[in-house]
Formats: C-alpha cells, structure tokens, sequence
C-alpha cells in the first residue's frame, strides 16, 4: 500500500499522428514531493497527466500510479488521486453546496471540513451559482472538490492559469497546507516559477515532448550556472564551452550561461586569458529561460550592433 | 524581539539561502538576542507560504553553525554565540569579499580615505545595541 514512489514510468510514449506528443518519458515522483512539472505549452505536460490517469492510452511504454497500472486503474486507486483539469469542468447550473453534495456522493471518504475550509479560504458562497463564479472562484471549488476526499496523491493541470495574485496565494497556502501530511504528495504543472520556488521540493522540464531536467530545485539552479569573464581588450569568440546555454559577448566582457557539465569546463574557461572570472547568480526564472531558451552559441544580435556602432564612427 | 522575516521568490538567492541570512543579520545586529525563540519549521512555513523543506533546510544550515539550536520538544532557539570558523578558515572566506569590494569601490573612483571613513560609519551600524546581549 505505502510504495515509496507514487508515479513511475517507463518509456512513456504518445504519438498524435506522425509527431510524439510524449516521447520515451522515465519519471518517478518519490511520495511526499512536492513535484512541478515544467515546461513551455505544447512541451507534452497534458498529455502526459491524461495518460497517468488512464485518460489516453499509451502509444507504447506505460507506468503505475499508486502501484497500480495506469491502463487499469480501480476505481479504489482512483478515488486516492484527486486531479484538477486545466478547464475545472464543472455544473453551471449547480451551486457551490450542490456541487459539493453531488461529488461526495462519489466518494466513500469526504471531508465535508475541508470542503468547507476550502470554500471559506477562496471566499466561496455556498449558495452561489457555479455559472456565476469568477476564474478563481472556479478553481477554489474543483481545488475543494478535490481535496475533500483527502487524496493521497493530488494532480493539478496548470491549477494557477488565469488565477489572480489573491487566488493564486490561496492556491499555493492550500498546497503548502496539504503538505502537513508528510505521506500526501503533490504533483502540478505550471508556468508560474515564482510558486514553483515556493512550493517544490522536485522539478521536471519538458522540451518538445522529452524530459531534459528531472532534479530538486536546488540542483537546477546550482546546476545551470552563469559566469562573466572580463578582458583587458576585446574576448575571444564564442568558445565551445560544453554545456553552453546562452552567450553573451559584451565590449570587455564574456557572459556565458551553461549547464554544470562535470569537468572539462572550467578548463575551457581558464583558456581564454580572462583577467578574472566571477560566477553571477541567476534567479530561478533566468535560469529556466537559458534551459528553454534558444541555443545562444552565435552572438548574432551583438556582432549587428557592432557593425552599426562601427559605421557611424562609435 | 521577534525577527520579521521578508522572503521574495525570483530573488538570485534561494529562499532557504534568504531565511538563514535575515536570521544572521538578526543576530549580528542585535535583533536577535541569545536564547530567543524563532518559530517552528511548519509555523514560518505556513506564514511564509513556503515550503516546510525550505525552512528546515534554513535551520539546518544555521544549526551547523552553530547560530541556533533545536531544543526538544522545546522549539529553535538562538544559541551562545561561538566562534564557528576558525581565524585561517574565516580570513580565507573574508579575502574575495574584500576584494570584490574594493575593486568595485575602487573602480567607482572612491578614495581610499572615504573608504575607510565609510568602513568605519558602517562598522558602527553593526554593533549589537545594548541590553539584547544576555551573556
């Protein structure tokens, strides 16, 4: 029953027509993470959480959820995930309370508590019409819907998209709540890095239907590294640092951003006669842009701006 | 006094990184005084909106060092101050910070008199105020 690991899969695959939507995914999400799973939209992060409910069938590869095949989930294993939809699909026509009554009907354990702690946190009238919530309001009734069977693994599909700052701080205070059970585990997707910083204990990165990052956020951010390199006169070329995410060639100056590849770089980097090297920090969320962004080995924007300089006698 | 912390994501500096500093600056300064209490993992977790790893990955940190404690079912609180790098070890660590202040400081065309003027008016900001020190 208490697997150590919730969520694994093994060469996970998924085509749409001839193009993989997901392709030969290895995941294992440890029990009692906080899991944020990233990546830019189209990167293979729904269809992948629609697969691990047994909501798509696999091209090839599979996975368990809770131990269990995620082809064939029990309606027993079912009932211990709880899973927000991008959309919140709910009833229009049914009230907040209605909406409550008609999903615990579903559920041999409902905690109309939660529910109700829920509903109070985003500011939810029991009365109210679902059609007449706003964006937030939506999300904080399917976020209650969704905890008050108390999961033991909880699925968010981008829970913060369309959320305003209030409800997104009550989005992440909810999760953060969750966390007081250290055997409940959250796993979520989303673009929103400052949360990301907040909440995750774990992060993942898709790229174009593959995995390229699967480490604890602390690893990411020590793992992608920027480092400036100042010359007395105008540095070298681009060098062809390995692991080299973006580059930037200033007047005196070299700013490389790379991922920490082991060895071999600093090596690279004390070839090139700097005067001195100093490693600048980046935040998460540059961090994130140089892991995703374009490969920034030629410094065509720069050696354009050059030219022009050197035309008009700069 | 209770420290008030002031934690931002997108920051260059982990979060975990950005407790444990304001928890030193607290003692340095003097709002922070031996013996104080600071709130537990899951209470600044939760004031925070963060995750309770982060916080105790902070704590873990300064317990290394030797600027708090965890009592037993008591709570965390700021130890007896103690030497906690030896003088080689701290010069080792102090060097590239002196000279990536004054290269900058230098570089900014300050002479060395203002500098050490500056030096000086800084230094006496830092001094912990009287009456917090309950050794």
């Amino acid at each position: 029953m208490n697997e150590s690991t919730v969520i694994r899969t093994r060469g996970l695959t998924r085509y749409f027509g001839g193009r993989p939507a997901v392709y030969e995914l290895d995941l294992e999400v440890p029990r009692g993470t906080v899991f944020a799973f990233l990546g830019r939209n189209g990167s293979g992060k729904t269809t992948t959480i629609r697969m691990l409910l047994g909501l798509l069938a696999p091209t090839r590869g599979g996975g368990s959820v809770l131990g269990c095949d995620i082809t064939a989930l029990t309606p027993e294993v079912r009932a211990r995930i709880g899973y927000v939809a991008e959309d919140h699909p709910l009833y229009g026509w049914m009230t907040v309370r209605e909406s409550g009554t008609f999903q615990a009907s579903f559920y041999s354990r409902w905690d109309e508590k939660i529910f109700q702690n829920v509903i109070g946190h985003f500011g939810l009238k029991a009365d109210r019409r679902v059609k007449e919530l706003s964006r937030g309001q939506r999300a904080g009734l399917s976020l209650a819907l969704t905890l008050a069977p108390d999961p033991e693994l909880l699925i968010l599909d981008d829970p913060a998209l369309g959320l305003d700052p209030v409800a997104r701080r009550s989005l992440v205070e909810s999760m953060i709540y969750l966390t007081r059970r250290a055997d409940r585990t959250i796993f979520f997707s989303t673009h929103q890095l400052a949360d990301v910083e907040r909440v995750a204990d774990r992060v993942a990165v898709m790229d174009d239907s593959v995995l390229r990052a699967n480490c604890s956020l602390e690893t990411f951010r020590n793992q992608v590294r920027q480092v400036r390199l100042f010359f007395g006169g105008t540095p070298p070329a681009i060098p062809p640092v390995p692991g080299l995410l973006r580059a930037v060639r200033l007047e005196r100056e070299l700013r490389l951003v790379c991922v920490q590849a082991n060895g071999g770089q600093d090596a690279v980097l004390k070839q090139l006669g700097a005067e001195r090297i100093e490693s600048a920090p980046l935040s998460l969320e540059e961090g994130f842009l140089c892991f995703l962004g374009e490969r920034g080995e030629q410094p065509f924007i720069l050696s354009g701006i050059e030219a022009k300089y050197e035309n008009s006698g700069i | 006094m209770a420290l008030i912390f002031n934690i931002s994501a997108g920051s260059t500096t982990p979060i975990y990184r950005q407790i444990s500093d304001q928890v030193r600056l607290g003692v340095a300064t003097g709002k922070l005084a031996v013996s104080d209490q600071l709130p537990s993992v899951r209470a600044l977790a939760e004031d925070l909106v963060i995750n309770p790893n982060t916080v105790a990955r902070a704590y873990t940190d300064l317990a290394r060092d030797g600027v708090i404690e965890t009592r037993a079912g008591r709570g965390v609180f700021v130890t007896k101050k103690r030497r906690v790098f030896t003088r080689e070890e701290g010069w080792r660590r102090l060097a590239p910070l002196l000279d990536s202040l004054l290269g900058e400081a230098l570089a900014m065309d300050f002479t060395q008199q203002e500098l050490r003027e500056a030096f000086e008016n800084q230094l006496s900001k830092w001094k912990p105020a009287k009456g917090t020190d309950h050794e």
